[in-house]
């Protein structure tokens, strides 16, 4: 068997394709909260708990609904889309203009009640979610075996971050966001309608969460916990990344996964917080994180 | 701006009729254990003591930490293995944990004051919950157990704290320090130079002042304070545990500060009060408590932002306004 650095090359391969998988979840998450905090200047600390309510969406109408998989992958964002959506007019809309901090506060209260209920319905343990039938076993690289629906998620996380990224950098919807990140009163007098747009954003930006919520959950268990437990460390790759740009925030997602992927094998003790202490090192050299700009 | 903007109060003097009405609350205090469950009511002094120690950073510097827990958790275990591994006596542990809550203070303030408003926030989140895993690792917190059957011993080698009574007055004690030691420093002229830094910071620069020192210190003064509420929790409870380390924690002490109201002395303490007589009645219920907390954040942010006490505050003022 062969080895890299003392460690037998499938172990070494097989943390990296996980860090891959921890990594397009961050990346998909701290997209999502860079878009939304990019125009409501709104930290969404709810964020965590769309991701989980997206799995639960997939997992109840599998189970009540025998929708299956496919579907769900659709339908689960539009549901959380649809509930962000009116959290944002009945409650997020009232907090523009005030102190951000507040938009923190309001989220994080949104975010213990929705994992408090679900944690109240179903306990805290997981639920187990099947993979769809095209998408189980799996796959002889010829350095290693890969389990095809990881291989899946790596590729439709890639693919709906770069989707993102071109939604806002190449179309008229992505100017309109850009232009009113800016210059929110100006782009209002050339009769763009920026309330509804704040509304969209959020929608969308929830929905990405229940996207990678329904992607994860025949990874992770279904369980209410599976959101704030992530939301944190995806809180330090925003720190690192920045937010001043998407493909930043993207980067940065893949890169840590990878690197807390690596850490895993050669020192497993640290993995839990090599992220935090990878913050810590470019609050120190480059607070504005490595892709942000000082504001 | 700053979250505390609202409490833009002149300086309160120590008046008389202020000192009235803090001996009375000093008198009602010594006799509450005689009334009500001295358990309960040294769980809310050390919350009163842990919340009143966070809003001197939210409410008078502006910065919301979302880590606090790390310093009132890491304190509770700092002097839960003082007390019971290294058999020192209770206040020396005590002490111990707020010395090592301060060191702690230090390293996350150091590093959270780069940024600011929310990414201070994620930061000292980020940095606590790391606190917490490694608290999960290293072997002296015990992991999931935690640090269990903590001695209470004897104060000072004289005094039983094994005696209710005994602990409670001890604990009272620590609390009314702690909230003077605050009251001191809201009220001296580094407390004004951190309200001038909440109110404007790049003004508060050009005017000469090192501001990034202002803050540190600031810092460095709630996380020992914070750890001065945990250290006292682990004598009284006689454990710590990783629930004290947790964000959930943090958010807690949030809670107890914002519906009390930021930016105001006693708000904090009435917050604990309120968060903690809440926490001990749905105990016996079905009702999830995570889900009433999460409504209270919302009822709190959407409707009334200034608190119990800041509302009660403003009323009182908009009155004497009319009547004058």
């Amino acid at each position: 068997m062969s080895t890299i650095f003392g460690v037998p090359a499938p172990a070494l391969y097989g943390q990296i394709l996980i860090g891959l998988i921890n990594g397009s979840f961050y990346a998909m998450l701290s997209l999502g909260l860079a878009v939304i905090f990019g125009l409501l200047r709104i930290i969404n600390f709810a964020h965590g708990a769309q991701y989980m309510l997206g799995a639960f969406a997939a997992y109840l109408l599998l189970s009540y609904a025998g929708i299956g998989y496919w579907l769900a992958l659709v339908l689960a964002p539009l549901i959380v889309g649809a509930v962000a959506v009116v959290i944002e007019r009945t409650m997020l809309s009232r907090l523009y203009g005030i102190d951000p901090l507040y938009g923190l506060l309001l989220t994080f209260g949104l975010a213990l009640i929705l994992e408090g209920a679900f944690r109240y319905w179903f306990g805290a343990a997981g639920q187990p979610y099947a993979a769809p039938a095209q998408l189980t076993g799996a796959l002889n690289l010829g350095f290693m075996f890969m389990p095809i629906y990881r291989g899946w998620v790596v590729v439709a996380s890639l693919v709906i971050c770069l989707g993102t990224w071109l939604l806002i950098e190449k179309t008229r919807l992505g100017a309109y966001l850009r232009a009113a990140t800016e210059n929110a009163t100006l782009v209002q007098a050339f009769g763009v309608n920026v309330p509804l747009l704040l509304t969209l954003t959020y929608g969308l930006g929830a929905a990405l969460a229940a996207l990678a919520g329904v992607l994860a959950a025949p990874i992770y268990q279904v369980s209410p916990l599976m959101g704030s437990n992530l939301i944190i460390i995806v809180f330090a790759v925003v720190v690192v990344g920045g937010m001043g740009s998407i493909l930043g925030a993207i980067v940065t997602g893949y890169v840590l996964g990878v690197l807390e992927g690596l850490t895993k094998v050669f020192y497993p003790e640290a993995s839990s917080i090599v992220i935090f202490v990878i913050m810590a090192i470019v609050l120190l050299v480059r607070p504005a994180g490595l892709f942000g700009r000082e504001e | 701006m700053a979250v505390g903007t609202q409490y833009l109060a002149e300086q309160p003097k120590l008046r008389t009729s202020s000192m009235v009405i803090g001996a009375v609350v000093v008198a009602a205090l010594m006799a509450a254990p005689f009334f009500f469950y001295p358990v309960l009511l040294m769980s809310i002094l050390c919350f009163a003591l842990f919340a009143c120690a966070f809003n001197l950073l939210i409410g008078y510097v502006g910065l919301l930490s979302f880590g606090h827990a790390a310093f009132f958790g890491g304190a509770a275990y700092f002097t839960a293995h003082a007390a019971k591994v290294w058999g020192w006596e209770p206040l020396t542990s005590i002490l111990l944990g707020m010395a090592g809550a301060a060191a702690m203070g230090f390293v996350i303030g150091f590093l959270a004051i780069r940024r600011q408003g929310i990414y201070f926030a994620m930061i000292t989140l980020a940095l606590s919950q790391m606190f917490a895993f490694i608290c999960l690792q290293v072997p002296f917190t015990h992991g999931e157990d935690g640090i269990q059957g903590v001695p209470r011993g004897h104060l000072l080698g004289i005094i039983d704290l094994n005696q209710p009574l005994a602990m409670y007055y001890v604990t009272l004690a620590i609390f009314l320090f702690g909230f003077f030691a605050i009251w001191r420093i809201v009220h001296s002229p580094f407390g004004n130079i951190l309200k001038a830094i909440r109110e404007n910071e790049r003004r508060a620069i050009s005017l000469g002042y090192r501001v990034d020192r202002y803050k540190l210190g600031a810092f460095v003064m709630s996380a020992a304070l914070a750890g001065l509420a945990g250290g006292t929790k682990a004598i009284v409870f006689q454990f710590a545990t990783l629930t004290d380390v947790q964000w959930q924690m943090s958010g807690e002490v949030i809670l107890m500060t914002l519906l009390g109201g930021i930016g105001t002395l006693i708000g904090p303490i009435v917050g604990a009060g309120f968060v903690i007589a809440l926490q001990n009645y749905l105990a016996a219920s079905d009702f999830p408590v995570t889900v009433l907390i999460g409504i209270i954040f919302v009822v709190c942010v959407l409707l009334f932002r200034r608190g119990i006490v800041g509302e009660i505050m403003e009323l009182t003022k908009r009155k004497s306004k009319q009547s004058a």
